[in-house]
């Protein structure tokens, strides 16, 4: 492919693993972004890297192939030269586990199925006795009534982890642009043979639109829309504590929730803590547009759901929110390949709250995909080419359950 | 008076209380706010018991006019005093139309206390009156303990009656150091010199010809004079172009090294001279809060030409804000002392309660509030932080105290290509992150980055996403997870005091 010029339309985390994974391959590659990189929904979400959350299906798939690949990119990431190991460390990579908590009976009930339903799909799902999991987590609730071990739940530092990815694109020799908007494509022959952005034209012959929540307005500036929205979600911050939470720690609530609006504020807790002793939740999922306001209630919505897991943080304070959008797509699968009505367009995104983790997977699949190599998984349920993505979103409701957290 | 407007007025200093004031005074009801259990702000907290003994003129001309202010506001029967009340978060209606936030409190206890309770406020207009704190810039040495910020020592000295040192330096920028230095001295300590970095040449251009033209009207001529006068008979030097850019010590504070600035804060070669110490404080001019105007989505004024970086909160002569319904006044407009706050206090609180603005009392108000303003830019380009200060840091510096964060770091986050967008290098070199929120160190570190960087990194904000700022804190107070949890009620009249 060399010779092939890519230009990748987004430097989130998703363009990042993208234009490595091209860069690589031996593309002329160039990535475009309107503001700064990694800056976007990337620096505004969280980074857990999950199977736990995930039911056996197409999703589930990526998230293994991504989970596999994540340690390896990351090192040779930092194998490249001194920066990038600086910049790998900084991904802050840390495969602590997860475990999820049941409250209720129903909840054990269905936690424990859907534990068995993972671990037929290859997943490692331990029970853990009440005792196991008191030692696992102290502090947890002694109202639990199931729990399960997951140890290849991960984390990372998401910004870290797209700046790391990036760098490593660019020592490969791809081409990084800020401030540049991509304003319209410019077509010759029915083909996207370049885009107009606010500081001049670029031509290519491979186009990646991985703008995130901004991927369906792109797509529509391009003339190929496709149907990703924006899905607010807020995480709270605590102040420094002393180890408290020892590994991603979240309520089973959400296996086998069905049908709740999607409008409708809807609120999980996933408690981690970070490198530097803050407790993170998160978090909320509302559709409202790009409305930047954090809503108090919403915040106390998340609160409450955390202190059912973890009623000894009562005391502890929050000293910051933050919110984001995350890309959305009224079937929850992520977008990944190219589109069949604009031949050069491809589109890499709408991971919903899981993007962080699927990123590298998805990279390494676009990649074989732009190549027409063999895939490393069945790549269909992603494509374009579906009523999510391109029809009628009100049709398209979630198929599959067990897709309601992100990573959160 | 059935519909008499509600005004609710945050932060009762000499801004919000005069505001309250005012309002009254226009027949507005008022709901006044501060997290503090008295009124008074940064300006009265600390006056009574410390003042009352050396000053007794001061306090007959100052305290007794705050008193009176504070005990007619408070015991007004339109009015609902609520100490102990800190706003943590303000929740603007809808982006369109845009009005007065809804405001989000705590009530009941100081931050560290537990079990406050969550309640909310909406009211016709909403007057912020939050206040500035002391700003410090970062040199070697400046986390050694027995570094005090200037506004810290005076707070222990005034209030607490503490000796902070027996051989003590001032440094900074400002006629906010004499009145450090002579608290200093009253509560015991030994100052050996006073330190402002700004030189005379500067000064003299900044006050401009005919500085007593302005000083009367804010009332700080005979205030400076006593200080001033007060230094002499303690025999401080009170040294110009001159400051504090390295501490050393083993574990504390046992010698600064102190050296003569050009007009841009460089070092002049060869004017390095140690002094032993026991204690050093710094002040580099105030930092205004403007988490709640931006929460409240007010557009902040551009930095003052050659005056300290930051900006403050737009107002219009009736000290309107660009968002409808809400008001700004005091120092998170621009820093003049308390007279000056006072001034604006009352503009703004008439104007919110929708009050005649043809009252002939407004002209005099508005008059000394125009004399408050001409004082507040005169004192910025007096004394401007010059921008080669970052010339003392060292790689090792730490710049972020809640973090560790070193310049180091930072340089090193700010030129990685892929890195260097603001909100990315906050996240990876943590500078910010901590306790504080970048109370402390925000502004530096978007001053340092701004400078390494070159040009602005990030390009234009994100649709939804603000601009990573320095003062952008949506949780504008902690909030412990338990108070969060709870259900908030509607602030209910009866219910508070009436002192
Ligand atoms: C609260 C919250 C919590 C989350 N938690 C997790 C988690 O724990 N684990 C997980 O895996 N995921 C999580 N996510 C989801 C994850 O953050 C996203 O899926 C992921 O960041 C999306 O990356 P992206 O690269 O697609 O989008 P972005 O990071 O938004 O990048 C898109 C880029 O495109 C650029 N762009 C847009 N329009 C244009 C244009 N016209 N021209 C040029 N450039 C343009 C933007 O500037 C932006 O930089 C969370 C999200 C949120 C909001
Ligand atoms: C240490 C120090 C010494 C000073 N000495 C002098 C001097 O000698 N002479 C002089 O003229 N000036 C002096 N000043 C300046 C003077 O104090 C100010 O000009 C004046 O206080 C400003 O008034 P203000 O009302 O704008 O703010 P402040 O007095 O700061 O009042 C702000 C109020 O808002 C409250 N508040 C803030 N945030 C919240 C929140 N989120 N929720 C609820 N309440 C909140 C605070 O508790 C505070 O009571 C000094 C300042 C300091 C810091």
């Amino acid at each position: 492919m060399n010779g092939t010029r890519a230009v990748v339309l987004g430097a989130g985390i998703l363009g990042a693993a993208c234009a490595r994974e091209l860069a690589l391959a031996g593309l002329e590659v160039t990535v475009l972004d309107r503001g700064g990189a990694a800056a976007a929904t990337t620096a505004h979400g969280e980074g857990n890297i999950l199977l736990s959350d995930k039911g056996p299906g197409a999703e589930l798939e990526l998230a293994r192939l991504s989970r596999r690949l994540w340690p390896e990119v990351l090192a040779r990431v930092a194998d490249r030269s001194a920066a990038g190991a600086r910049a790998a460390r900084a991904a802050e990579w840390d495969a602590k586990g997860g475990i999820v908590v049941a409250t209720t009976r129903p909840g054990a009930e269905a936690l424990t199925a859907f534990a068995a339903a993972q671990r037929g799909a290859g997943v490692r799902a331990d029970a853990l006795t009440g005792r196991e999991l008191l030692s696992a987590e102290p502090f947890v609730t002694p109202d639990h009534t199931a729990a399960f071990h997951y140890p290849e739940d991960a984390q990372v530092q998401p910004a870290g982890a797209a700046a790391a990815l990036l760098a490593d694109a660019l020592a490969a020799g791809a081409t990084l642009r800020t401030g540049w908007e991509v304003l319209s494509g410019i077509v010759r022959r029915g083909r996207l043979a370049g885009v107009r952005t606010v500081r001049g034209e670029v031509m290519a012959d491979v186009f990646v639109n991985a703008a995130g929540p901004w991927a369906g307005t792109l797509s529509a500036r391009l003339g190929a829309p496709i149907g990703v929205s924006p899905r607010r979600g807020d995480v709270l911050v605590t102040t420094p504590l002393p180890p408290t939470v020892f590994h991603k720690v979240y309520d089973a609530d959400y296996v086998g929730a069905v049908g709740s609006s999607e409008e409708e504020l809807q609120t999980s807790a996933v408690v981690e803590s970070t490198r530097a002793g803050s407790v993170l939740i998160g978090s909320s999922r509302r559709r409202a547009g790009f409305d930047d306001r954090l809503r108090p209630e919403a915040l106390s919505a998340v609160a409450a759901k955390a202190l059912r897991l973890f009623p000894s943080l009562a005391g502890v304070p929050v000293m910051r929110a933050y919110g984001g959008f995350r890309p959305y797509v009224p079937d929850h699968l992520p977008v990944i390949g190219a589109d069949p009505r604009l031949p050069g367009l491809w589109h890499a995104g709408g991971h919903e709250g899981a993007g962080i983790g699927l990123s590298v997977g998805t990279g390494r699949l676009l990649r074989e995909l732009v190549l027409g190599e063999p895939t490393a998984l069945d790549a269909t349920p992603f494509r374009v080419d579906r009523p999510a993505v391109l029809g009628d979103p009100e049709e398209s409701r979630p198929a599959t359950t067990g897709r309601q957290k992100e990573g959160a | 008076m059935s519909a008499a407007r509600h005004v609710a007025v945050i932060g009762a200093g000499p801004a919000g209380l005069s505001a309250a004031h005012a309002a009254l005074a226009a027949g507005a009801r008022v709901t006044l706010v501060d997290s503090a259990e008295q009124p008074g702000g940064q300006y009265h907290r600390m006056l009574p018991a410390a003042y009352a003994a050396e000053h007794p003129e001061r306090l007959h001309h100052d305290w007794p006019a705050f008193e009176r202010r504070r005990r007619r506001v408070l015991a007004h029967p339109r009015c609902t005093w609520m100490p102990d009340s800190a706003v943590w978060m303000l929740e603007p209606p809808a982006p369109e139309p845009a009005g007065p936030p809804r405001v989000h409190l705590l009530c009941g206890g100081p931050a560290d206390g537990s079990g406050r309770a969550r309640r909310t406020l909406d009211a016709d207009a909403v007057v912020l009156a939050v206040g500035a704190h002391d700003r410090v810039l970062p040199f070697p040495g400046w986390d050694l303990p027995g570094v005090f910020t200037a506004g810290a020592a005076q707070a222990l000295a005034k209030g607490e009656r503490v000796v902070v040192g027996d051989r003590v330096v001032v440094a900074g920028t400002g006629p906010f150091l004499l009145p450090v230095a002579a608290s200093l001295l009253e509560a015991g300590s030994r100052v050996l010199e006073v330190l402002e970095a700004a030189g005379p040449a500067t000064l003299a251009r900044g006050w401009g010809r005919r500085p007593w033209e302005l000083v009367p009207h804010t009332g700080k001529a005979g205030e400076l004079a006593g200080y001033v006068a007060l230094l002499a008979r303690h025999r401080v030097r009170y040294r110009l172009g001159r400051t504090v850019v390295e501490a050393r010590g083993e574990g504390r504070v046992e010698e600064v090294v102190t050296a003569r600035l050009r007009p841009d804060w460089s070092v002049v070669p060869g004017s390095a001279r140690t002094v032993p110490v026991d204690a050093v404080c710094v002040g580099h001019g105030f930092s205004p809060q403007l988490e709640l105007p931006l929460a409240a989505g007010c557009v902040l004024r551009g930095e003052v030409a050659g005056g300290p970086p930051g900006a403050f909160v737009r107002v219009d002569d009736d000290q309107r804000t660009s968002v409808p319904g809400v008001f700004a006044a005091g120092e998170i407009t621009g820093i003049a002392g308390a007279p000056a706050a006072r001034a604006e206090g009352a503009v703004a609180g008439w104007a919110a309660a929708g009050g005649d603005p043809a009252a002939r009392p407004l002209r005099a108000l508005r008059r000394s509030r125009d004399a408050g303003r001409a004082f507040a830019e005169r004192l910025a380009r007096a004394h401007p932080v010059g921008a080669a200060w970052s010339g003392w840091l060292r790689a090792e510096t730490v710049v972020c105290r809640c973090e560790g964060t070193d310049y180091g770091a930072l340089c090193a986050a700010v030129t990685d290509r892929a890195g260097s967008a603001a909100r990315v290098t906050k996240l990876t070199t943590r500078a910010g992150l901590g306790p504080c929120q970048g109370r402390v160190c925000g502004p530096t570190v978007a001053e340092l980055t701004a400078r390494l960087a070159g040009a602005p990194p990030d390009g234009e904000p994100h649709e939804g996403l603000p601009p990573a700022g320095p003062h952008r804190r949506p949780v504008a107070q902690p909030i412990r997870l338990g108070e969060l949890a709870a259900p908030s009620a509607p602030t209910d009249e009866r219910e508070s005091s009436h002192e």
